[in-house]
């Protein structure tokens, strides 16, 4: 495949990554959603906007987040210099707050009085009611029942922040049918209420600006390493749902083509059971939720069941800039089964002292896999996207224990 | 694009007129509560009065639609339905009826998956003469308003409260068949909005279109149905016929012995509600 000029330059006018993205939304929206293409374009010209932004982001959400060498899970696997960015270590535990908080200050400037948002593991939804809660905003969280259920303690935190935690008990009962639900809302009160998006995925200009909020993460890494190492880094590894994390930390390199940059999508039970959650390893082009990308589905182009033991990558699509990636080459998409990601879990709070979130468990197995093959002076950044403590339960449960 | 071709939605809006009613346009679910029952449904619609036929291809993410025909499409899914066997059933519909209007319903991803083009050369020999698909607004018209104008399909375009008056040209140019007035900013089968509100609507809709009107989301009574049909040229009901369907399901969630002619009853009384407003008073008129 010939190589582009950049992979940094989409989504064209129409909100296209390639065949990828898009506006499939239902007439009632449409205008809503060309409505909030023009803020954002309005907001993102705006030196004040950035500003303020930066400003929470530093003394509220405690950014820069630290580059972290892993020293003794370096030593034990004995290849690869392996950094953490401490994702984790941002208030509310994950990196959803940096797009909450650009999200909510565009929600302000458009004069909207009521938030939304869907959540999987419920970070998002911590993320989303914990900005509502610091602006003063009505805050209702579509939640599948079943994550509800995998997730508690984060159910607990939204309340705590004051939101509404609409339990949804449609289809799967995970992230898609929380999103479904969530763009049921919307469409009922266009005038007043933000559907506050968490990933990279949705609708344009959704994906472009969920991206560029989490940008920061891939940007500060870039500073952090050169000081650190004095050269950018070799290799970038993070997990993906809809992919957020991943593309804040990988965007900011894309052009950067002897940069190795691998995507970890969640293998469940394992590909060969249709247990699992990978859309780009297993899944192929269709629409849902507003744009087209990679989807598990079946042969009547009905949306499949995802599954991960990681609630926040239990969703069956992908954002669409991925699909796009994945198709021109230029990041490696790969997958990491439930026993595995449980494996890394356990192997990181030992060796490192920090508890990872399931979801980046995955990406931590698969530098695990990576890793003692490669050079000593090979630089691999793992995304920490979120810390565990919400996943004690479920991993309590696996072992036998009753919290 | 020019539209100069003429289906079956043509020649039913313009009979309606001549007898000076609006109409009735009744969707039902394809494969509620199972294929044989809902094709008995489907063959009986016309005969309760239904005048034109809104024929739901089931989707498992319905994200514009309520809980009544979120559920019958499950319901659908779960029996087995899909794309070609919808189509199947609008074909063998055509045997016995060659002029009562299908408009098939539903959104994208089976259309896209089934394949466009594929999918237009089916339907058009299986007979169906128009496309309501929620989620391509005129954005996205390549995907499949336009391929469908050249399969001399209609593709029928939603307008709703918020399409406002300066994207209405934008919404309407490719517009054919009639057009879907979506009442309320909603899902379907929960708010409805008042009469007066239509009526406004409907007004401000004639100023871009001489395309038939159709007004859909939260009628549910045969009085809705009466009222809704003057203000504009049809009437759509949808979850309260599909609830017909639910409310005449054994405890396994097979259909009763009654089911049939309880939806096929409940559209007749909605089919009544247009026939007895017969006359086309205007706003000004009843003033």
């Amino acid at each position: 495949m010939s190589r582009l000029n950049t992979y940094r330059a989409g989504p064209d006018e129409t909100g296209h990554f390639g065949i990828y993205g898009g506006r499939f939304v239902a007439e009632t929206l449409m205008p809503l959603v060309l409505d909030l293409e023009t803020a954002y374009e309005a907001a993102k010209a705006d030196p004040d906007f950035h500003a303020e932004i930066a400003g929470y982001l530093k003394h509220y959400v405690g950014r820069p987040s630290p580059l972290y060498f892993a020293q003794r899970m370096t030593e034990n696997l004995g290849g690869a210099r392996i950094y953490f960015k401490r994702e984790d270590l941002n208030h509310t535990g994950a990196h959803k707050i940096n797009n909450c908080i650009g999200q909510i200050m565009l929600a302000r400037r458009m004069g909207k009085t009521r938030i939304i948002a869907e959540t999987g593991a419920g970070m998002h939804g911590v993320a989303t009611a914990t900005v509502c809660a610091l602006f003063n905003l009505p805050c209702i969280i579509y939640m599948g029942c079943k994550d509800i259920e995998r997730q508690a303690p984060n159910v607990y935190r939204m309340k705590m922040l004051g939101a509404e935690v609409r339990p949804v008990g449609t289809g799967s009962g995970t992230l898609k049918d929380a999103m479904n639900d969530a763009i049921r809302d919307w469409v009922t009160n266009v005038a007043d209420t933000y559907y506050l998006i968490g990933t990279v995925a949705g609708m344009h200009p959704f994906p472009a600006m969920v991206r560029d909020f989490q940008c920061v993460i891939g940007e500060e890494t870039r500073t952090q390493i050169l000081e650190l190492e004095g050269r950018r880094p070799d290799s970038l590894v993070a997990c993906i749902g809809g992919g957020s994390n991943a593309m804040g930390l990988f965007h900011p390199f894309l052009d950067e083509t002897a940069i190795r940059i691998v995507g970890v999508e969640a293998a469940g039970h394992g590909i060969e059971t249709g247990e699992h959650a990978a859309s780009l390893t297993a899944g192929r082009p269709g629409v849902l939720h507003g744009n087209r990308t990679y989807l598990l589905m079946d042969d009547d182009g009905q949306i499949e069941e995802a599954h991960s033991i990681s609630a926040g990558l239990d969703y069956p699509g992908i954002g669409p800039e991925h699909s796009w990636l994945y198709d021109t080459g230029r990041v490696e998409y790969v997958s990491v089964t439930d026993t595995e990601a449980l494996e890394a879990f356990r192997f990181c709070s030992r060796m490192e002292g920090i508890i990872p979130a399931l979801e980046s468990s995955h990406a931590i197995a698969q530098a695990m896999k990576m890793a003692p093959d490669l050079p000593k002076d090979h630089l691999m950044v793992i995304n920490l996207s979120g810390r565990g403590d919400k996943d004690l339960n479920m991993v309590a449960h696996i072992d036998g224990v009753t919290l | 694009m020019s539209v100069d071709f003429e289906t079956r939605i043509d020649r039913r809006f313009r009979a309606l007129k001549t007898q000076g009613r609006g109409g009735l346009v009744a969707f039902v679910t394809a494969g509620d509560p199972d294929p044989d029952t809902a094709f008995e449904i489907l063959k009986g619609l016309p005969g309760a009065g239904a005048d034109l036929i809104e024929l739901g291809m089931p989707f498992s993410d319905p994200m514009a639609d309520g809980p009544a025909i979120q559920a019958s499409s499950q319901r659908a899914l779960k029996a087995g339905q899909t794309t070609i066997k919808t189509i199947d059933m609008v074909r063998r519909f055509r045997e016995d009826d060659d002029e009562t209007p299908i408009i098939l319903m539903g959104y994208y991803n089976p259309v896209y998956i089934y394949g466009v083009d594929r999918f237009l050369a089916d339907a058009k020999a299986a007979g169906v003469d128009g496309l309501i698909i929620v989620d391509l607004p005129p954005e996205e018209e390549q995907e499949l308003c336009l391929p469908a104008l050249k399969a001399e399909i209609n593709f029928i375009y939603l307008t709703a409260p918020t399409t406002d008056d300066v994207r209405l040209p934008a919404v309407l140019r490719n517009a054919s068949g009639f057009v879907y007035y979506v009442s309320i900013t909603g899902i379907t089968g929960t708010a409805s909005a008042s009469v007066e509100a239509i009526e406004e609507a409907v007004e401000r809709l004639r100023r871009h279109t001489d395309l038939p009107l159709a007004v859909g989301f939260g009628i549910k009574t045969a009085e809705q149905v009466g009222a809704v049909g003057q203000a504009a040229n049809a009437a759509v009901v949808g979850s309260a016929l599909v609830n017909q369907v639910a409310g005449n399901l054994d405890a396994d969630g097979k259909a009763k012995p009654c089911l049939v002619n309880a939806v096929l009853g409940f559209a007749a009384e909605l089919a009544q509600g247009v026939r007895n407003a017969k006359g086309f008073a205007t706003r000004e008129q009843r003033k």
